[in-house]
């Protein structure tokens, strides 16, 4: 005879998490420690759950009462309305843009064009860019702040009205911004799980087709990523999906790899990302997330070198490596069902995320999901700094934002041939983008 | 290494070709040998796969052969070296690593887990030195309301990735099979739940560990209702939107090959399934795996009865066993149509499936625990 255990479902995926994690950690040399204190962890949960519910079995041996878990049978009332909307967000040829900066991080750039931070200029700024004339023939969908889906235009139209006019579905950031984790290592983790459904079904109301969540994950520096770190990001964007769908909103799932300062090859940016959407993905399979309704955001897989703040000084890779890399790691981790991947611009200057766009199209035209764009400051650095907060510079900047959406669509499509609109663009900088929204 | 690895896999996975799978172990192979009229003798054994490995021809539509320890040592009556007699060929030699199924400590009634382990890169070595270019190794879960448990998933998963990982660092591709069984009432929705639950966790399980995906394949049951659910069998069509949904869902592209097993199936519907899943892939698209077979029972058991009735008509068996191998070649490409005479298979409308391939065993008071077989003698369980 042998005892039998009572298991929780709970208490198994924590239980079965945790092993899962400790062969992750055990296998990195620089921290056995913390795999075996993982081990212990879930060897002490183990053994409490048996001392309060052992059952002895007899010879006609007992069932374990092992609950089933429902697998997609959470599938949701939404589920065909969300492949439909990922499939058209996800079009061939067509990308999205990120314009969903909270009001402090809108407030750092307009300030650097001397811009004062008030809503009404921030209200300005995106009637600029959603007013541009033929947006929509290269973008699917736009990102808003939670303040700017309800913004309207001038003539008193509400802007997501004018988005949907364009053919591009508005979208709208969910998350509240990033939380350092304890460890000293910067490590973050992304809150807004609270009160989420509830506020998915009046941004549904109010015309959001689809959301984002932005997770960051660190490495590059000692003991990063941490485990906490990757289960951590994990759960988080694995439940917001989950609850967006729940809610019908397409979830973008943005599971972002930033470079920390230090020395590190392309291959190894490779290797980070490729555990951690390995992770993502598991637990999006495990929380019953219908993968042909969500997209992928992740960064494009680059080489970095030097001191904070990262990125400036880095090498820079060629298109094709950069390719070359980043393919290989989304054929590994990204099964086929996903319709889109599209990649976020941080660390290149808007050439290099046109140049490197077409150069990932060149790697694998035929692809299983799109390779395209979820671009900001690729598609608005320039544009901003065009507008300058003048009238007189309205129309010339909505040109140039609508000729870089031009260069990205074709990047995206594999047709692009140049020139660039903004050649020889300095790298935008890293750090403003680990500020949060609220901070 | 890895470059070698990911060659060796996609030329398995090459477009029209597929896996035969004769790896039946001492035991299993004896069952149908025996049922077929036949001793279960090594010779016999021998002259069995001997029959396979030089149907002139064969290397058209097979790329790889899977085998049992016994055999890969094995030689044709003249004294060739199977392994040398594939290759000439172009068939690359697999062998089957794992040691057959044990009772799942802790898991639910019939879970199991799969042996193997201990000792098993000193066997590949030996398997690399005799001429082997993959490997094999079986887990199976079991489906009931309640089942698969995490722990069997997670087990499994884990010693699959464990196998694979093995396999790799001494050359040799591992085919990854976790094998969901049909046996039960569950319906075909369940059965493509739990499959894209399982095939997650081992796509997982195999990242974990460091298993290279181009370096190896799958070898996944189609999405079928259980074998005594309510309604009995399904059409092609749904075997096949089921089955490509679910993979989509969860095999990331850089795997190269999925190579069905036949379980429960006739020969025929196996071929008429897997060229409506290649069907359906086409019409989906974004598929970009190879959606192949690895076919034991389907692709031998209609030449085992003619070869059993009269062993002299070898050239007679050797082309029902190359019409076998041509039409699931030409499912595998999608393009399958039935021919004039029919489908070769002389067993049409008999079910394959034998007696459930499963551990079914009581909890030992000490000592072995008896698998399912005849009369209760110790079957290692394989296909």
């Amino acid at each position: 005879t042998h005892s039998v255990h009572l298991y929780a479902p709970i208490l198994l995926v924590h239980i079965a998490s945790r092993c899962v994690i400790s062969g992750l950690s055990s296998s990195d040399k620089r921290h056995p420690n913390r795999a075996r204190t993982v081990t212990m962890q879930a060897q002490m949960q183990f053994q409490s759950a048996r001392t309060v519910s052992c059952v002895r079995a007899t010879r006609g041996r007992a069932q374990p009462k092992v609950l089933c878990r429902a697998f997609n049978s959470m599938e949701s009332p939404f589920a065909e309305e969300l492949k439909k909307n990922a499939a058209y967000i996800a079009q061939k040829g067509k990308g999205i843009l990120a314009s969903d900066e909270s009001n402090a991080t809108t407030g750092k750039r307009l300030q650097s064009v001397g811009v004062d931070n008030t809503e009404e200029n921030r209200r300005d700024w995106r009637e600029l860019l959603y007013t541009a004339p033929g947006l929509g023939q290269y973008v699917s969908g736009a990102i808003m702040f939670e303040e700017t889906l309800y913004q309207k235009a001038r003539d008193g139209s509400q802007f997501v009205d004018i988005l949907l006019a364009q053919g591009i579905y508005p979208g709208i950031k969910v998350d509240t911004g990033l939380q350092v984790l304890p460890g000293g290592k910067g490590e973050t983790t992304t809150q807004g799980l609270d009160n989420l459904a509830d506020r998915c079904k009046a941004y549904r109301k109010q015309g959001a087709k689809f959301a984002k969540w932005r997770a960051v994950i660190k490495i590059g520096e000692a003991g990063c990523p941490s485990t906490t770190a990757i289960l951590e990001n994990a759960h988080g964007l694995a439940r917001y999906a989950q609850i967006c769908q729940e809610n019908g909103l397409v979830p973008i799932v943005e599971p972002e790899v930033t470079l920390g300062p230090g020395d590190y090859s392309i291959d190894e940016t490779a290797f980070w990302s490729e555990r951690v959407y390995s992770h993502v993905m598991r637990l999006l399979n495990e929380y019953g997330v219908i993968l042909e309704g969500i997209l992928l955001k992740p960064n494009m897989c680059l080489p970095a070198r030097g001191h904070a703040p990262p990125g400036l000084d880095a090498p820079v890779a060629s298109p094709e490596e950069v390719a070359r890399v980043t393919v290989r790691t989304m054929m590994r981790s990204i099964p086929p069902a996903v319709p889109g991947i599209h990649f976020l611009s941080g660390g290149m200057s808007e050439e290099e995320a046109t140049l490197n766009l077409q150069a990932l199209n060149d790697e694998a035209p035929n692809a299983p999901w799109a390779l395209t764009f979820s671009y900001g400051r690729a598609l608005q650095a320039t544009t901003l700094k065009t507008w300058a907060g003048k009238e007189s510079n309205w129309a010339a900047a909505q040109d140039i934002l609508v000729k870089l959406a031009k260069a990205n669509s074709e990047a995206a499509a594999g047709k692009f041939k140049g020139p660039h609109p903004v050649p020889g663009g300095g790298r935008i900088l890293q750090a403003l983008r680990t500020g949060g929204s609220g901070k | 290494m890895a470059a070698d690895l990911a060659s060796v896999a996609a030329k398995l996975a090459a477009p029209g070709k597929g896996l035969l799978a004769s790896d039946e172990s001492t035991g299993t192979i004896g069952k149908r040998l025996e049922k077929a009229g036949l001793p279960n003798t090594e010779d016999i054994r021998r002259a069995y796969r001997e029959l396979y490995y030089t149907t002139p021809g064969i290397g058209h539509y097979i790329s790889g052969v899977i085998m049992f320890k016994e055999t890969l040592y094995q030689s044709t009556a003249a004294g060739r070296r199977f392994v040398d007699v594939l290759a000439d060929e172009g068939v690359m030699a697999g062998i089957k690593v794992d040691e057959g199924l044990a009772p799942l400590p802790g898991g639910g009634e019939g879970e199991t887990y799969t042996k193997g382990l201990e000792g098993l890169e000193a066997a590949c070595r030996e398997y690399v030195a005799a001429g082997a270019k993959f490997a094999k190794w079986r887990a199976t879960l079991k489906v009931t309301d309640s089942l698969p448990s995490d722990l069997a998933v997670e087990r499994n998963a884990d010693d699959l990735a464990r196998y694979a990982k093995i396999c790799q660092d001494c050359g040799l591709v591992p085919v990854v099979e976790p094998e969901i069984l049909i046996d039960g009432t569950h319906s075909q929705a369940r059965f493509g739940d739990v499959t894209e639950r399982v095939l997650g966790a081992t796509v997982a399980a195999l990242w974990r560990h460091g298993v290279a995906l181009e370096g190896c394949l799958l070898k996944p049951q189609m999405v079928i209702p259980g074998a005594e659910a309510e309604g009995g069998k399904v059409a092609a069509e749904e075997v096949a939107r089921h089955t490509v949904a679910a993979l989509r869902r969860v095999v990331p592209p850089a795997v190269p090959g999925v190579m069905f097993l036949s379980g429960g199936q006739t020969e025929e519907e196996a071929t008429i399934n897997l060229d409506a899943i290649n069907k359906e892939a086409r019409v989906v698209g974004r598929c970009p795996w190879a959606l192949s077979f690895s076919f034991g029972r389907a692709l031998q058991a209609s030449v085992l009865k003619l070869w059993s009735s009269d062993q002299t008509r070898v050239t007679e068996a050797q082309q029902l066993a190359l019409s076998l191998a041509r039409v699931n070649s030409e499912a595998a490409l999608g393009q399958y149509s039935t021919p004039a005479g029919g489908h070769p298979s002389t067993l049409t409308g008999d079910s394959l499936r034998e007696n459930f391939r499963g551990w079914s065993g009581q909890a030992p008071a000490g000592g072995t625990v008896p698998l399912q077989g005849g009369g209760g003698e110790e079957v290692v369980m394989a296909h």
